[in-house]
């Protein structure tokens, strides 16, 4: 039930102190996330796609059309910049008028597709309106509308909401997720925050240090992360060992695990999963640990606590648990995670 | 707001305000009052004066033509011998222009390189000719504006002109459409600097265009020549200039940022 | 870079504040500057002279100094009428040789020189450039509108002659240009820009061949005087009229006739 790929890239871009060397396709109707930390890779991958850089090596299809070899203006591409990059001298329309304007549509035709664009996006009142006069999720909206206009076949989103306040983002993004719904080309979405690319994109692609380092869908990548930076960003604990059954040896320690495997593996669980004691717990869980209280934190409802020790670990716990454990910095303490919440798969 | 204001700033941006404004006021003070209106009314000092803002307008046009794609060359684009251009270009601000004037000569004139050729071809001369005042002007007041603009032009963010490459504009278009529009201060600021500059011109364009009332004598010029006999006319036609040209940069100024 | 320009900016009126001269307000200034020099007597004499006497005073300069031993000749050469502006805003000048008396008359006039003494005179010639494209022969030929000319203007005393000259020959010539020096027009002649110009014979000489000069009769009505004056307060005093005498001297009329110059 997988689109077809619509977009086939092998991206290398070699920089001084820097190599970016990804593989990504993305499907008809695909919204695709490049996720990573920043100074990953991302923003160049992007620009490599646009064609703004030119690809040391590798190669650009779409539709099965070669994409790297030709000049930005050329390809069937539409961009959506991190600040937009509204032109500053011409109303909203004409911003979104611009590009039918290029492909050689009359003055007319171009405003009158403009000026659907902006209806569908919801700012049909704005049309006349200069850059500087929107608001930012205005200003994303009007963005949009000038990429789309141009019909491109590959949609390319660098960090779209990341210029807007919390509030704001909230309503653009569900705006924004509908509008790629009703995309009908492959779309590439830049971005460092794992919550827009879960909402937004059908597919994730985690980028560190300019390589692939795990794919996946948004559900998958959440239960199995690969790399620490995953796990952070999906908010699990994760470590990597030997697993042999039911047992994961991570460093010094034996895990226990509920799902039997063999070989190299990883083992997450979540924060709340882990349970504090002040002294060693009778009836013994199967996985138990001592740590040094690092610090704590507010999260949510719930506090977050770091230990040190062997296995270094988060642990969500109530507030109240705190005030009767007494989680000080530098504090001792046992954790434990019950078999049944861990999570075990082969790395 | 409230903040004093910064001495080591204030007093030297006060002695420089005297220090351009004081010979303006020598100027003012020295100037034959009683007779200026008689001298207003001479035919030639009108004839000098259109003379002046025609071909310091035109010059500024021709400056506009070619100065702004050679400051984009300059600016946007990377070649061997670049910054040795870019010296060059700045050659008419450090030549005397007198010198600058000879030059043309050399070049344009009856005899010159380029000169004698369009003398014989087409049978056009131009030393003593406005169209010859006009190219003095410009000679000398082209750095002016292609100094600005190519500092417009860098200072410009690119990221606009990627922008525009991605919805399909080409180089030609993403230049007319969206880089021109973005740095039109630093292009009008330097058209200000070049047509000032154009308007004053004195050395080039006695030297290249010469000197005869109604073709080639500009404002500059009858101020020179009115020197050697008249200062008090001198001064007279000096404050005409300067009038004007006040007027007019007031007045365009108002319109541009009226309209900004 | 540019930092160490405006440093340098910023310097430059500190400077020119501390060289002696630069503030042109004290005539005295030049005498006083020069006076500590070896054996008391020593001075500098300031002559403002007309341009085209460069050649001849340059060399007159020369011989004077070989005279007084320990004086320092300086010259200022320029347009007559601009040297006479400067003098009488109150230039620190010893001597004043003019081109016309009209010049001179500004300065006298201000009273800041006595009776002014013609030392020579200046004729006009065609100069006409290296093959005489326009075969310019006599000045009749300089009406014809197919000859470009190019004249000094009336307003310095190149052009006065001109008028003047061309006056007494009847004759009407439209001219290209009329420019703001004799040299001016030379330069002119020189770079082949017009076919000919009215020009003082001295200017023929100086340009060294690279223009014809060409004689013709009306330039006897259009005769050119060259005053010169000792500036009473003159700061080097009495050194000023004994370079006067020189110039006026045998030896300063051998020098000027080679120059080009008729003297009296």
């Amino acid at each position: 039930m997988n689109p077809p790929v619509i977009l086939s890239a092998r991206l290398v871009v070699d920089r001084p102190a820097f190599r970016l060397d990804i593989d990504l396709q993305a499907g008809a109707g695909e919204v695709v996330a490049l996720l990573g930390p920043n100074g990953a890779g991302k923003t160049t991958a992007l620009r490599a796609l646009a064609g703004l850089i030119a690809l040391s090596d590798g190669q650009i299809t779409l539709d099965g059309r070669l994409l790297h070899t030709l000049p930005p203006e050329n390809r069937p591409i539409g961009v959506v910049f991190q600040d937009y990059l509204l032109f500053p001298h011409l109303s909203a329309l004409d911003n979104v008028a611009f590009g039918p304007r290029c492909q050689g549509a009359s003055k007319a035709e171009a405003r009158r597709a403009a000026a659907e664009l902006l209806a569908r996006v919801g700012l049909a009142e704005r049309a006349s309106a200069k850059p500087r006069q929107l608001s930012g999720g205005q200003a994303q909206r009007v963005a949009l509308a000038r990429a789309l206009a141009v019909r491109p076949r590959l949609l390319l989103l660098d960090e779209p909401l990341a210029a807007l306040d919390a509030h704001t983002r909230l309503e653009t993004r569900s705006r924004l997720r509908r509008h790629l719904a009703d995309f009908d080309g492959a779309t590439i979405l830049v971005t460092h925050d794992p919550l827009e690319a879960m909402v937004l994109a059908d597919r994730l692609v985690v980028i560190e240090n300019g390589a692939v380092v795990q794919q996946g869908s948004p559900a998958e990548i959440a239960r199995r992360p690969r790399t620490d930076y995953v796990a952070r960003l999906v908010g699990l604990n994760l470590y990597r060992g030997a697993a042999e059954g039911t047992r994961v040896k991570v460093g010094e320690l034996l895990m226990h695990t509920a799902e039997p495997i063999d070989g190299p593996a990883f083992v997450a669980f979540s924060p709340a999963a882990v349970a504090l004691y002040r002294s060693r717990p009778d009836g013994s869980p199967r996985n138990l640990w001592q740590g040094a209280i690092e610090g704590v934190e507010r999260h949510g409802d719930n506090v977050r606590v770091h230990l040190r020790g062997p296995l270094p670990v988060v642990a969500d716990v109530t507030p109240a648990a705190v005030a009767e454990l007494d989680l000080s910095p530098g504090r001792q303490v046992w954790a434990s995670v019950k078999a049944a919440e861990t999570h075990a798969y082969p790395a | 707001m409230s903040g004093r204001l910064p001495r080591p700033l204030v007093v030297p941006a006060v002695l420089g305000l005297v220090f351009l404004v004081l010979p303006l006021a020598g100027l003012l003070i020295r100037a034959p009052w009683s007779t200026l209106p008689a001298r207003l009314a001479e035919p030639q000092v009108l004839q000098a004066l259109r003379l002046s803002l025609v071909t310091a307008t035109v010059a500024t046009a021709i400056c506009l033509l070619l100065g702004v794609p050679l400051a984009w060359l300059l600016a946007r684009t990377a070649f061997p011998g670049r910054r040795l251009l870019r010296a060059l270009v700045t050659v008419p601000l450090v030549l005397p222009p007198v010198v600058g004037g000879v030059a043309l000569l050399l070049v344009l004139g009856r005899r010159g390189l380029v000169g004698s050729w369009l003398d014989q071809t087409f049978g056009v001369t131009l030393p003593f000719t406005t169209a010859g005042v006009v190219i003095a002007e410009a000679f000398v007041a082209m750095p002016f504006l292609v100094i600005s603009v190519e500092g417009a032009l860098r200072g410009a963010d690119r990221r606009f002109e990627e922008a525009a490459a991605t919805l399909g504009a080409s180089r030609w278009t993403v230049f007319r459409r969206v880089t021109l529009p973005l740095i039109t201060p630093g292009v009008l600021a330097g058209a200000v600097l070049c047509w000032a500059r154009a308007l004053g011109e004195f050395g080039a364009t006695i030297t290249f265009a010469g000197n005869f009332p109604g073709t080639t004598q500009t404002m500059p010029l009858a101020v020179y020549l009115a020197l050697e006999t008249e200062p008090e006319a001198a001064v007279v036609l000096s404050l005409v200039l300067l009038a004007v040209s006040v007027i007019i940069l007031a007045s365009l100024r108002e319109r541009w940022v009226g309209g900004a | 870079m540019s930092r160490r320009l405006l440093r340098w900016a910023l310097a430059l009126p500190v400077l020119l504040a501390l060289v002696p001269g630069c503030g042109a307000g004290e005539p005295g200034a030049a005498s006083t500057a020069s006076a500590p020099a070896a054996g008391g007597n020593a001075q500098k004499l300031t002559v403002f002279a007309a341009a085209s006497l460069t050649g001849a005073f340059t060399e007159l300069g020369k011989t004077f100094k070989d005279a007084h031993p320990g004086v320092t000749v300086e010259f200022n050469f320029g347009s007559s009428a601009t040297l006479a502006q400067q003098i009488v805003q109150g230039a620190p000048a010893d001597v004043f040789a003019a081109a016309s008396p009209a010049t001179m008359k500004t300065v006298t006039d201000a009273a800041l020189a006595g009776a002014p003494a013609t030392f020579a005179r200046n004729k006009l010639q065609i100069a006409v450039p290296a093959g005489n494209p326009a075969e310019v022969g006599e000045l009749e030929d300089l009406a014809d509108a197919k000859v470009k000319v190019a004249l000094c203007a009336a307003q310095v005393p190149c052009g006065a002659a001109a008028v003047k000259a061309l006056e007494a020959a009847g004759l009407k010539v439209t001219p290209v240009t009329l420019e703001q020096d004799v040299k001016a027009t030379l330069t002119k002649v020189e770079l082949g820009e017009v076919d000919a110009a009215l020009v003082y014979a001295t200017d023929v000489i100086a340009s060294g061949g690279k223009v014809t000069g060409i004689d013709f009769p009306e330039a006897d009505q259009a005769i050119n005087d060259y005053p010169i004056a000792a500036l009473t307060g003159a700061p080097a005093g009495s050194t000023a009229r004994q370079f006067v005498d020189l110039v006026l001297s045998a030896r300063g009329k051998d020098v000027l006739t080679r120059a080009g110059f008729q003297v009296p």
